[in-house]
């Protein structure tokens, strides 16, 4: 009986130790990993939108689950960034941010997130093939690769990545056109 | 066994990788580029540093019988706090290791130090042997990656070797890459090693 209660007991302040350490830590750690998050957050909208002045994240509006991030210079709507995602893609999730100026045109994407097979699909992270979308809108283009008929390149070797990639921009864009007129902070476009 | 010794031995005679061959699992999985495999090697240093240490001050007071639940709290610990200080200060690379840091808590080199060395011998022998044991870790890991780094990519820690023309042999980065590479590595040790006894 005595052995036991020494096991439950040296357990339990082992146990305990480690929980006040972790939080201690935790507390610490907290701060710095929210900002950790939000630069790189704003380093994606940076990377998507024309150069803007304020916080896109503060000014950010959620419609529908979507979180649109504005940018503004000198007060003035420059563009708009949201994310898109999809689960069409080779392996896993792929997500991504996209750019748009107020008349609708892509200023930019960038891929956050995928999981992809390195030198086939994830190719289709690459700048050089994002670049692809950016000055098209959702009215001037056919939003497909061009195996299925649309405006886009697929990669060689990898056409499921591509397609995926292309038809997440189109919902994005679709949703964003519906969002719009709900977003009264966007301003009058 | 002097300190200067027990830590030499984690590094080379004892090598967890290419000696013990323990802790395959993020050395295969994370090994793809030279920098995921030195941010993995100095996380499980860290670990392996740390648990040897409190377990080799504790050890005397640990009942023999719930030993390894007590071992494994206090590795556990351990990650999660290079989990949080990683995810705070080395946010991308915290982000390239993905799952793997908090799966140090199940790497068998440390739990099988912890139970093999640290419950055995005093702090300062601990420590050299998490010390060496982790640099040996650390060193095969950016060995590994580096190789697969170049063949697979062309880089090494993300710079360009040979120009835009080399076409990379993309094996190397996918997971048969990591396999193949080890066991080359692996043979050419065990030949040097047969050479020298």
């Amino acid at each position: 009986m005595r052995e036991v209660a020494r096991m439950v007991g040296v357990l339990t302040l082992v146990c305990v130790l480690a929980a006040l350490a972790l939080a201690k830590v935790y507390d610490l750690t907290e701060e710095p990993i929210r900002e950790a998050k939000r630069q790189e957050l704003l380093r994606a909208v940076g990377a998507v939108l024309p150069a803007f002045d304020n916080a896109p994240d503060a000014d950010a509006r959620e419609v529908d689950g979507v979180t649109y991030y504005p940018g503004r210079k000198v007060g003035e709507l420059v563009g708009v960034a949201f994310p898109v995602r999809s689960n069409e893609g080779y392996s896993g999730t792929i997500e991504a941010l996209v750019g748009v100026d107020p008349t609708g045109r892509v200023t930019g994407v960038v891929v956050l997130a995928h999981a992809e097979t390195p030198g086939l699909g994830a190719k289709a992270a690459d700048p050089g093939f994002l670049a692809q979308f950016n000055g098209r809108s959702l009215d001037d283009a056919r939003w497909a690769v061009k195996k299925d008929g649309g405006d886009f390149d697929q990669i060689t070797g990898a056409t499921i990545t591509p397609r995926a990639i292309v038809a997440a921009i189109r919902t994005g864009l679709e949703r964003y056109r519906a969002a719009k007129p709900r977003m009264d902070v966007f301003g009058d476009q | 066994m002097s300190l200067a010794r027990q830590f030499w031995n984690g590094i080379a005679s004892d090598n967890p990788v290419f000696r013990l061959v323990l802790g395959m699992c993020p050395t295969l999985a994370v090994t793809t580029e030279a920098v995921n495999g030195i941010g993995m090697g100095l996380a499980t240093t860290f670990v392996l540093l740390c648990s040897n240490a409190v377990v080799s001050l504790i050890r005397s007071v640990i009942p023999a019988k719930v030993r390894i639940p007590a071992y494994i709290v206090v590795i556990a610990a351990f990650v999660t706090v290079v989990d949080l200080v990683m995810n705070a200060y080395a946010h991308d690379l915290h982000k390239a290791l993905g799952v793997f840091i908090p799966l140090i808590v199940v790497n068998c080199v440390i739990l099988g130090r912890a139970e093999a060395f640290a419950s055995r011998n005093g702090v300062a022998a601990s420590v050299a042997d998490g010390l060496g044991m982790g640099l040996g870790f650390t060193l095969s890991l950016t060995l590994l990656g580096s190789v697969r780094e170049v063949l697979g990519n062309g880089t090494l820690f993300g710079a360009s070797l040979f120009g835009a023309s080399y076409q990379p042999l993309i094996v190397m980065i996918l997971p048969p890459g990591a396999f193949i590479t080890l066991g080359l590595l692996l043979a050419g040790i065990n030949r040097v090693g047969a050479r020298e006894s």
